[in-house]
């Protein structure tokens, strides 16, 4: 079975699906067709991990076809212990998207399952590409979904925030494409990664390219100081762009880092491992406490996103296994946990229709069992211990105490900021006595929101208790990562 | 092989009697019959692709010289005619309705657009630059007469007087600069140039003399193509001309100007490459810098395409640039395939969005504002979408042809070790895609005007929904077409 291939189709053609049944007349249909390609695109996704051998670093399940016999380029998919967990991540997402979706989006509802649907296979094709440019091309048409979601279903400013969206990550990604022509032309007419991986670069080269490919990933991540973007955007944006913007999206960045900066330019990346360590201490200090002064809830937990991928980016660039492990595992637990606070933030907009922290006030009152979801939720986002948050953050201090104390100093602040904001923000929402008619009206979670926050509630909770399930799969394959980081290839 | 031959101008042939029929014929149609004529026109046009099929099969792909040198039949000049069919066809579809709404649909536009589109085969098919003078010529003055169609409009009498004017201009350029070379080496059949060129171009002496006229000749080229400084007239004919003819002014002779410049350029004077191909570089970072920016300002959307098109010309350029390095051609075959690849697609999208265009503007409105725009995902999804895979393919955003367009293009660019160069075309793409972007801005994001849904014939809407999947289908499978493109340019 080329499951890798269904895995990126089924979604897509279901999408297509959804949008050949036309107009609003036909909403439940669409809805219907929507979920059932979601969670079919989520089974197909299963085996790969099922099947998965985690004993072998190398790529799996590989599917390789010539594409385009002009540019030597290939169809050539793979997943190793790196990419997998972010097949099932994303395909996940997309039910939880699609559910969260379901009455609130009354206007074009085909347009918007189907964009999901379509990005939720691109997605995937970003993450198992193991040709370059098949890869860009699966990361560049993500794009288009994104915008049309962003600017149509997004909030008053979306406009601004969708253009601001396109045009940022699209400078990034033409530099990126130079820089992979470079590679193309570099090693001989080949655009597959592994051989990219062997091929030998004088430093100069190294370095370029490294910035290069560090716009393009730093955009999407994004790494302070390209990450103004992301807080209008994930504003504007509807609940469930939001939710695919913060738990795939960003992640696609940091997937860039280990997939290509690391392995292909290991003396660049050695050689400004400090830049990249300051950048990310950057993110994670001062963006957390930007996050702290926030208004809007939304805006919060963007920062709060922005300073959670700094762990990442600091994580893969301290090259050790606790480091980069911990990293992947803090990109999986923060698409969990992101996807979870911006579905709350939604389930209280879609009823009161702000965002805003001061219109709020004693919604436990009136929402008892969506504020202890939500607890649960602000407790894993400031990392709380059995919860998948302190997993990955834990890992990385960690790693980065066996490379400098200073830095992992830096970074377990994080631990007071990320508590301060999240639970500040918790409180001044949750707590206290109702603060005006409108909460006093509000209505507890229906089904279908009990359903979305509690399997993502056992999501976290699962990954916080056992976490050997997300780290086992990944270990070889790091290590192969670790090795080919630590070999210089001047 | 440089016999008399007569078999090889087949379509050319055909075409011209096709084109003289019509004439004919339409003197005797009503008015309310046009039909005839228009059906005459489209099987002329499926007759003079039938012509070239066979001349292909029977040449089987090989180089033909015929009537002295004067002409010559290779694959890339079936390919370009091929193209140039289908896009002339297209183009008739396209604006039936439109030219016939305002009384426009005349015999005069249909022979008139028969003849220019013979005037471009002849420079498809020149070897000399004589007949390579006279196609351009023949072309030129159809067109001249083309954007004046409309004679009770002021605007578009005058743009057809810039366009005139200006073209007059070029051509005595291009004269010029033919005339040096013809000095210099003393024939005017593009094969003997080459030969002598080569000869000379070791001789300073010589090859001063050669670069002086080559300049003129690049200007005279620059100009046809639309490159910044010589662009000057793009804006206002495109948007004084009618639109129907605003598309066909946008597409076929696009591929002429790029056969034209193989000719002259690659088959000619490829030992002046190192000369000629900083020429180009200079010219194509101005388009993309004016074409890209000015298109920002643009309130006008034939203006905007206008500006969008000279922008696109001189990306196509840096592909033309790029084949020669340090007097080393070893990948030039590949820089040109994908600078015909560039030029293939463009007109392509440039047919759709001008057939968009035409498909929104209605009896008594023409749709050239960009808030004509507004909202036509609610008037119309479908349509909506067409324009969305036009625009993002113009942005070059996979996955649609014009991405692969640009890619080919940026490839050769940094396989000639010119990576600066690729910067800044990335860097004036992504402030083109802005402009791009702010329609399909205005599509999806804003509330329409009106609501009426967009009327058209079934034919028109099948065919311009086939050209957006076109670019769609070949966006995610490109390899027949640049396979053709690059076997078109190994026939040289």
């Amino acid at each position: 079975m080329k499951l890798l291939t269904l895995a990126i189709w089924v979604p897509i053609l279901a999408g297509l699906l959804v949008l050949a049944t036309g107009g609003d007349k036909n909403a439940p249909l669409q809805r219907a067709i929507a979920l059932v390609g979601a969670i079919f695109g989520f089974l197909v996704t299963i085996p790969l991990y099922t099947g998965f051998n985690p004993a072998q670093a190398g790529m799996q399940f590989v599917e390789r076809v010539s594409w385009i016999p002009q540019f030597n380029v290939f169809y050539h998919l793979g997943v190793d212990g790196i990419s997998v967990l972010f097949l099932l991540l994303n395909a996940f997402i997309t039910v939880l998207v699609v559910i969260a979706g379901w009455t609130v989006i009354q206007s074009r509802v085909a347009q918007y399952m189907a964009a999901f649907l379509i990005m939720s296979g691109l997605l995937n094709g970003v993450f198992s590409a193991l040709d370059g440019l098949l890869f860009y091309v699966f990361f560049e048409a993500t794009l288009i979904p994104m915008f049309v979601i962003i600017g149509i279903w997004g909030g008053p400013n979306r406009v601004y925030a969708a253009l601001k969206f396109f045009l940022y990550t699209l400078f990034g990604s033409l530099l990126m494409l130079v820089a992979l022509l470079y590679l193309y032309n570099k090693s001989g007419g080949s655009f597959a990664i592994m051989d990219w991986w062997k091929l030998p670069l004088p430093l100069g080269a190294q370095l370029l390219l490294f910035f290069g490919l560090l716009f393009a990933f730093a955009v999407k991540v994004p790494m302070w100081p390209v990450h103004t973007w992301l807080p209008d955007a994930h504003t504007e944006a509807p609940t469930g762009g939001s939710v695919v913007l913060a738990a795939i999206m960003l992640k696609l960045g940091a997937y860039g880092f280990v997939r290509f900066t690391l392995p292909i330019l290991p003396d660049a990346s050695r050689e400004l491992a400090w830049l990249m360590i300051a950048l990310s201490l950057i993110a994670v200090v001062y963006i957390g406490l930007v996050a702290l002064v926030q208004t809007d809830m939304k805006r919060l937990i963007a920062y709060s996103s922005i300073s959670h991928m700094g762990f990442v980016t600091l994580g893969f660039f301290i090259f050790n296994s606790w480091g980069v492990e911990g990293a992947l595992v803090q990109m999986i637990s923060h698409g969990f946990i992101s996807a979870a606070m911006f579905l709350c933030v939604g389930v209280m907009y879609d009823r009161m229709h702000s965002r805003n922290i001061a219109d709020y006030g004693g919604v436990v009152n009136t929402m008892p069992k969506f504020a202890a979801l939500m607890m649960l939720f602000a407790m894993a986002n400031s990392g709380l211990p059995a919860t998948s948050g302190f997993v990955g953050e834990f890992m990385v201090i960690m790693g980065a105490m066996k490379a400098n104390f200073w830095v992992a100093f830096a970074a377990a602040t994080t631990l007071v900021f990320g508590a301060a904001y999240t639970l500040w923000m918790y409180k001044r929402v949750i707590f206290g006595a109702v603060a005006n008619d409108h909460v006093a009206k509000l209505e507890d979670l229906n089904g279908r929101e009990t359903l979305v926050l509690g399997l993502l509630a056992f999501a976290v909770l699962a990954m916080g208790i056992w976490p050997l399930p997300f780290t086992e799969v990944m270990h070889a394959s790091v290590n192969e990562l670790l090795r080919h980081v630590a070999l210089p290839k001047l | 092989m440089n016999g008399n031959d007569i078999l090889p101008a087949l379509p050319e042939i055909v075409l011209l009697a096709g084109a003289c029929a019509l004439m004919i014929t339409d003197l005797f149609v009503k008015d309310e019959r046009r039909a005839v004529s228009f059906a005459l026109a489209q099987s002329v046009l499926l007759a003079c692709a039938a012509a070239t099929t066979f001349v292909l099969w029977g040449t089987g792909g090989r180089l033909v010289y015929t009537f002295h040198g004067l002409f010559v039949a290779d694959v890339l000049s079936h390919v370009l005619k091929l193209a140039a069919y289908v896009s002339v066809a297209a183009a008739l579809v396209y604006s039936r309705r439109y030219l016939l709404d305002r009384g426009l649909l005349k015999g005069e536009f249909l022979t008139l657009l028969l003849f220019s589109l013979l005037g471009m085969m002849v420079m498809m098919s020149a070897n000399s630059f004589l007949s390579l003078y006279l196609g351009l010529e023949l072309l030129s003055l159809c067109l001249y007469a083309m954007v004046a169609l409309n004679r009770d409009s002021a605007q578009s009498v005058e743009a057809a007087m810039k366009y005139f004017v200006l073209g007059a201009l070029a051509s005595g350029l291009l004269l010029y600069g033919m005339s040096m070379i013809y000095g210099a080496t003393g024939t005017l059949t593009i094969t003997e140039v080459a030969k002598q060129v080569a000869l000379l171009s070791r001789d300073s002496t010589q090859h001063t003399f050669l670069v002086f006229g080559l300049v003129f000749l690049v200007a005279g080229l620059a100009f046809k193509l639309g490159v910044v400084p010589f662009h000057m007239w793009i804006p206002d004919v495109y948007q004084g001309a009618p639109t129907a003819v605003t598309l066909v002014i946008g597409t076929a002779p696009k591929l002429a100007a790029f056969a034209m410049a193989i000719r002259l350029l690659v088959n000619g004077l490829l030992d002046l490459a190192a000369d000629w191909q900083q020429m180009l570089a200079i010219l194509a970072v101005l388009s993309m810098a004016i074409g890209n920016l000015a298109a920002i300002a643009q309130t006008n959307l034939k203006r905007m395409l206008a500006y969008s098109t000279i922008a696109h010309m001189g990306f196509m350029l840096l592909g033309l640039l790029s084949g020669v390095v340090g007097g080393n051609w070893l990948n030039a075959a590949d820089a040109y395939a994908a600078s015909m690849f560039y030029v293939v697609t463009y007109v392509a999208m440039s047919l759709g969005a001008f057939g968009m265009l035409l498909l929104l503007s209605s009896k008594g409105f023409e749709c050239e504002q960009l808030e004509d725009l507004k909202g036509l995902n609610r008037r119309s999804p479908w349509t909506a979408f067409i324009m969305l895979v036009l625009m993002f393919s113009l942005a070059g955003v996979p996955p649609t042809a014009g991405f692969y367009a640009k890619l080919s293009v940026l490839s050769a660019v940094v396989n000639a070790g010119q990576v600066w160069l690729a910067v800044v075309a990335v860097v004036f793409s992504l402030i083109g895609a802005f402009y791009y972007l702010r329609i399909v801005k205005l599509m999806y994001f804003d509330e329409p005007k009106d609501i009426t849904p967009v009327a058209g014939d079934t034919e028109f809407r099948v065919l311009l929904s086939a050209n957006g999947m076109a670019l769609l289908v070949f966006g995610i499978l490109p390899q027949p077409l640049m396979t053709l493109c690059f076997v078109a340019i190994k026939s040289l």
